[in-house]
């Protein structure tokens, strides 16, 4: 099934003149209530670099989904170098040489480069894999496309984006010649973001098609032929990079004018302002990697400090390393000016520290638990007498905080699990909000919940800073952001980029400096 | 898109608590139907009648006082076991060194039952003996513990190579330290014997059961007490059940492990009182029998709860007695069968009932 | 005792080791968690001597031990793969299901609880008659296995597709191979390799005793986590455990080294090695998991 007849590499040639490589036309794919294409079309030439871009949920990696074989679309019309291939699979799609390459990586860490890139369509001689025309063949596709590998180094071995190479080589192994990227720089440093435009400019001189999904103006700019803008599902604007400007792209992707201040306010106050102090926090993930690169901040008392920025820019890191639950390699964090760094989760959370976490089915709750148990999670020992938990007390909890925080349906033994999401959010919110605590970080607190929720949640925490709280929001929603926050910090690669007074502060400037944009220094 | 709302298999709130109960109950239930159908295949492949055959096994273990007293007596070692396996699982980790850890327990205990002088009272001697067969049967669950914990050494391998590493010292040790020459056993103890049931009612005459049922039962008690009632114990399930959530909230999955298998070797080490003190009144190598292995069973039939687990010790134990009572008609040997049968069907059923279940409520929804 | 008499020992001592750790590795490496190995290598020396006694030749008792082991191999695939049975539980059902089976069918078959009647082994024993009479083909088998799976591991298509299964389903998934079909070969194949120990222990014996695996399964097993789930260096670690227990043989009565300090060796040297103590021992990073 997997065994491609073209083992060998086919050449990174390009259609016949003329033919687009990719037309789509009309494409409409919904996900229940949720219409994520709604009639979008894409042009793509035959040897072009073609860049789709969009803000979040705009529906781009839907459509390349759907040209990749992974969704069928409700509506519209798929061709490939003229070929009407509507509702093809994934299959069909690799055989006719369009190659994805996914945000996550799909390699296997303990086998080589070259293993990794033959596996499914090996190479053989006789029984055997003939592992020398493997390392040949894929030594050979590495020099001529210029994705330079270590091919018999194991995968574990690599750095990122060499990771990345290999992805494309996995591609342009099972002979694509139409290439799709999804937000390939995410996960790259500046020097391999030039390394691999060097690649994708030498493949599009072969003749090949590269689609790159991204949302960064500069890369845009720096990398393609012409651009397709999608806002809310619909294609709806065309440009030739040539002949347009940044600011253009950035009005067509929101919808009005974009204008960056030219100010910023300070992350850090004065001594003693803090409920929250960070300075010059640093955490490294298990690879080694930076992802929070020497942040500082303070969070007053009374105020809402909201984080934007696209996910994965070290969001999910911070907020760990703050509550303690992912090690800081540098840097002091304080809680009412007491230094908590190093320090457990328990002895945090007793300095007056609650954490709406990110992602309540993993973290914020245990499921099988009922609402009650719930409701002292974090606060057990709060809720024990030498060692026995007394059940009085945590029934009275959970009958408090049901009432006031309005979780339905109100019985408390129910397990979490069967509550709906909004309410499974609001046992958290009740238990972190609902206790005496000082400084509150929230991460995405309203995902996934229904409106009511939200317009609940967001008055929550509104009074919490009403009551003096110091209040540090992360959310990827940038209406949330902007609808509570007092200063709107951006994190960008790790770092705070920019610092803005909720006044200063917009979307369209948000957005921008979430997309990698530098403040002018010109005040 | 970023909804993470509520899958449509979710169950609605009112048939929530029903469908946790299905999801626990169904499983043994299909399993023991299984077993009973392969069961039926092998008496008949014997050429007997199935309906006999099962008469005969309920008449020699609850129809007669020395048969349900040698029950009572297999109960008891299974409860232990079952018990030190369901608490492990609870905290996510899988004991498989009951074996070692009952022996470990009856040698500790028989060692400070030769220590102590003759004419120390029973009341002294028996939790003095109790004490060493938990420290005993603890510290050897400990390794495991600790190994995990610190090095992320998967611990059943541990506790299997530990099973072989255990019994091998133990068997030199009273070998070479204290057994009575030409047996495989230590000498007699004379204090700190367990009554008999026999004492109190003469018809279990012969029958090895005695009060450690009793004590069996008690640590099924405060086994419950302690995963349901104590801090400790909530913070154990948690870990068990969702490990980052449990780190969220302030407990190191690690301390719970070495935790969890050292309560569940000492548990499974107190087991071993019910041979040494209540019926032999020695060590003797090789008295745990499987029934280490046997706790797994019981475990995983008993959902991990301390009254299904004694339940389910009765069940097996009735089961291992049967055995011999069915053995005119048909080969003892099919009650392993069975038994075995009963593990696999509960292993495969229990993701499967999920399924099934789940699948259920989504037509209906 | 002569040098070649004791190698012989140790070669006769290893091959269960080999046949059932070169299955193992198979279905460990794919990601199935191998706790069966006792109960394929019992169901192989049960299979071969019914056969064997039946037609009065090793050659058809072979047969049906590798038959016996590559049924209980599938049970146990169906259990894990099929139905995501926890795979640890259903390694230590089969066992205990195989020892019951035995012992049932021993009654059924043979009406004995402890043995079977004498059964044909192979003839001759080649070069060595005289060290290793009676094992005919079974011990070039046995050194060819390893050599064999190493050559299936790591040079052929299916062993490239057989460690990328095991250590990264999705990625082996999304480029079309077929995991759930890769595991299920492993995983009957580790049964049938396994069951040839058993059958080389009742061919050897000429007859079936009731257990007589005596553990060897876990022995194996040991050896493939000793050896890091490399067919070779199990392969190795068999060989060293087999001389490990050659010279607790030797020494009896001599009373220098208590025997059962030198039989734990393979047992704490895996736990050693667990620990991480000597180098680090990476088990393929899916086992165990049920996807």
């Amino acid at each position: 099934m997997s065994d491609l007849s073209n083992a060998t590499p086919a050449p990174l040639g390009g259609a016949a003149s003329g033919t687009p490589a990719v037309e789509m036309d009309g494409i409409v794919k919904t996900f229940g209530p949720v219409t994520a294409n709604a009639g979008a079309t894409l042009s793509v030439g035959a040897g072009e670099i073609h860049a789709l871009v969009g803000e979040n949920g705009a529906g781009k990696s839907t459509l390349m989904r759907v040209l990749g074989g992974g969704f069928a679309p409700d509506a519209g019309t798929v061709r490939v170098l003229g070929r009407d291939v509507t509702g093809w699979s994934t299959q069909d799609a690799i055989r006719a040489g369009v190659g994805i390459v996914h945000q996550h990586f799909m390699l296997v860490p303990t086998l080589t480069v070259a293993e990794n890139v033959v596996l499914g369509s090996e190479p053989r001689r006789g029984l055997q894999l003939d592992g020398r025309r493997a390392l040949d063949e894929v030594r050979a596709l590495s020099e001529r496309s210029g994705l330079r590998v270590p091919a018999d180094r194991t995968v574990a071995e690599l750095s990122v984006g060499e990771a990345q190479r290999v992805e494309i080589l996995k591609t342009l192994y099972r002979g694509a010649r139409i290439l799709v990227l999804d937000e390939p720089t995410a996960v790259l440093s500046p020097p391999e973001v030039e390394e691999l435009w060097t690649v994708l400019r030498r493949m599009r001189g072969e003749g090949a098609t590269i689609v790159i999904i991204t949302h960064k103006l500069d890369e845009v700019m720096a990398i393609s032929d012409r651009i397709t803008v999608m806002r809310h599902g619909r294609t709806v604007e065309r440009l030739a990079t040539a002949d347009t400007t940044p600011t253009e792209i950035a009005r067509a992707m929101v919808g009005r004018d974009v204008v960056l201040p030219s100010f910023t306010s300070d992350a850090v106050k004065a001594a003693g302002e803090g409920a929250l102090q960070v300075r010059d926090l640093t955490v490294r993930d298990a690879r080694g990697v930076t992802v929070v690169d020497s942040v500082s901040f303070d969070v007053a008392p009374g105020e809402i400090l909201g984080i934007a920025g696209v996910e994965g820019n070290g969001q999910t890191e911070l907020l760990e390393a703050l509550a303690g639950l992912r090690a800081a390699v540098g840097g002091v964090v304080r809680i009412d000016g007491r230094d908590v760094g190093g320090t457990s989760v328990r002895r945090r959370a007793d300095a007056g520290l609650s954490h709406i976490p990110e992602d309540r089915h993993r973290r914020g709750l245990i499921l099988d638990y009922s609402v009650a148990d719930n409701l002292v999670l974090g606060q057990q020992h709060h809720f024990a007498r030498r060692g026995v938990m007394d059940r009085a007390a945590v029934a009275r909890n959970a009958a408090e905080k049901v009432a006031a925080f309005d979780i339905r349906p109100p019985s408390a033994a129910l397990p979490a699990r069967a509550l709906s999401g909004g309410n499974q959010q609001k046992i958290v919110i009740a238990r972190e909000m609902g206790r005496d605590f000082r400084v509150l970080l929230a991460a995405q607190p309203t995902r996934g919940v229904d409106v009511g929720a939200i317009e609940f949640i967001h008055g929550q925490l509104r009074e919490a800073r009403a009551a003096g709280k110091a209040v540090l929001l992360v959310s990827a929603d940038l209406q949330e952001v902007l609808a509570l926050a007092d200063r709107v910090a951006v994190m960008y690669g790790g770092r705070f980029v920019a610092v803005l007074p909720r006044a200063a502060a917009s979307e369209e400037v948000l957005g921008r400096y979430m997309t990698g944009a530098q403040p002018r220094n010109d005040a | 898109m970023t909804t993470t709302a509520l899958p449509a298999s979710e169950p609605r709130p009112r048939g929530a608590v029903r469908a946790a109960l299905e999801e626990t109950l169904l499983p043994p239930v299909v399993a023991l139907l299984i077993a009973l159908v392969i069961g039926d295949l092998l008496i008949l492949a014997f050429g007997q009648s199935p309906a006999a055959v099962y008469r005969l096994l309920l008449e020699g273990t609850w129809g007669n006082a020395y048969g349900l007293g040698q029950v009572l007596y297999k109960t008891t070692t299974l409860t232990f076991t079952g018990l030190a396996v369901a608490i492990g699982l609870r905290a996510g980790v899988f004991n498989i060194g009951a074996e070692s850890q009952l022996a470990a327990g009856g040698c500790a205990a028989a060692l400070v039952g030769l220590a102590l002088p003759a004419g120390v009272p029973g009341l002294l001697a028996v939790p003095l003996c109790i004490a060493a067969a938990a420290l005993g049967g603890g510290a050897v669950g400990a390794v495991p513990g600790v190994l995990k914990a610190k090095f992320g050494a998967h611990e059943v391998i541990v506790t299997i190579m530990l099973n072989f590493v255990v019994l091998a010292l133990l068997n030199w040790f009273v070998a070479s330290k204290l057994h009575v020459p030409e047996t495989l056993h230590t000498p007699e103890i004379h204090t700190g014997a367990v009554p008999r049931l026999s004492d109190a009612a003469a018809a279990f005459h012969g029958s090895a059961a005695n009060a450690t049922l009793a004590v069996a039962l008690l640590a099924a008690v405060a086994m419950g007490f302690y995963l349901f009632r104590t801090r400790r114990g909530y913070e154990l399930r948690a870990v068990g059940l969702q490990p980052d959530a449990a780190e969220y909230g302030g407990v190191s999955a690690g301390g719970v492990w070495i935790r969890a298998l050292m309560l569940s070797g000492a548990i499974a080490g107190v087991g071993g009182i019910n041979y040494v003190l209540g019926y032999k009144h020695y060590y003797e190598e090789g008295f745990a029998g499987g029934a280490g292995f046997l706790g797994i069973a019981v475990a995983l039939v008993g959902r991990n709860h301390p009254g299904g687990v004694v339940l389910a010790a009765l069940l097996f134990a009735t089961l291992s007695q049967g055995g011999l009572a069915i053995h005119a008609l048909v080969p003892k040997q099919m009650v392993e069968v069975f038994q075995a049968v009963v593990i696999l069907a509960v292993a495969v059923s229990v993701p499967e009932v999920r399924r099934v279940l789940l699948s259920a409520r989504r037509v209906q929804a | 005792m002569s040098v070649i008499a004791l190698l012989a020992q140790v070669l006769r001592i290893a091959v269960p080791y080999l046949f059932a750790a070169g299955g193992g590795v198979l279905a460990e490496r794919s990601g199935i968690v191998s706790l069966g190995l006792e109960g394929f290598m019992l169901s192989g020396a049960f299979c071969a001597a019914v056969g064997d006694y039946y037609s009065g030749s090793a050659w058809v008792g072979l047969l049906c031990g590798i038959l016996g082991g590559l049924l209980f191999g599938l049970l146990h695939a169906v259990a894990t793969i099929r139905y995501r049975a926890d795979q640890v539980v259903v390694g230590i059902a089969i066992n205990l299901l195989v020892i019951g089976l035995t012992r049932f069918f021993l009654r059924l078959a043979f009406d004995s609880s402890s043995n079977s009647p004498r059964i044909a082994g192979f003839e001759g024993g080649g070069p060595l008659s005289g060290w290793l009479a009676g094992a005919g083909p079974m011990i070039p088998l046995g050194l060819l296995v390893i050599p064999a799976v190493a050559w299936l591991v790591y040079r052929t298509p299916f062993g490239l597709r057989l460690r990328a299964v095991g250590e990264h389903p999705a990625a082996a998934d999304s480029l079309g191979v077929p995991v759930a079909r890769v595991r299920y070969v492993a995983v009957a194949l580790s049964g049938a390799l396994a069951a040839m120990g058993g059958v080389y222990l009742a061919l050897d014996q000429h007859q079936f005793t009731d257990q007589m695996t005596a553990g060897r399964g876990y022995i194996a097993l040991a050896a493939i986590i000793f050896g890091r789930w490399n067919p070779l260096r199990a392969g190795v670690a068999c060989l060293l455990f087999a001389g490990a227990e050659t010279l607790q043989i030797q020494m009896q009565g001599t009373q220098a080294i208590p025997s059962q300090f030198v039989s734990m060796i393979p047992y704490l040297l895996t736990i050693v090695a667990l620990a991480g103590v000597v180098g680090r021992a990476n088990p393929p990073a899916a086992l165990g998991k049920a996807e």
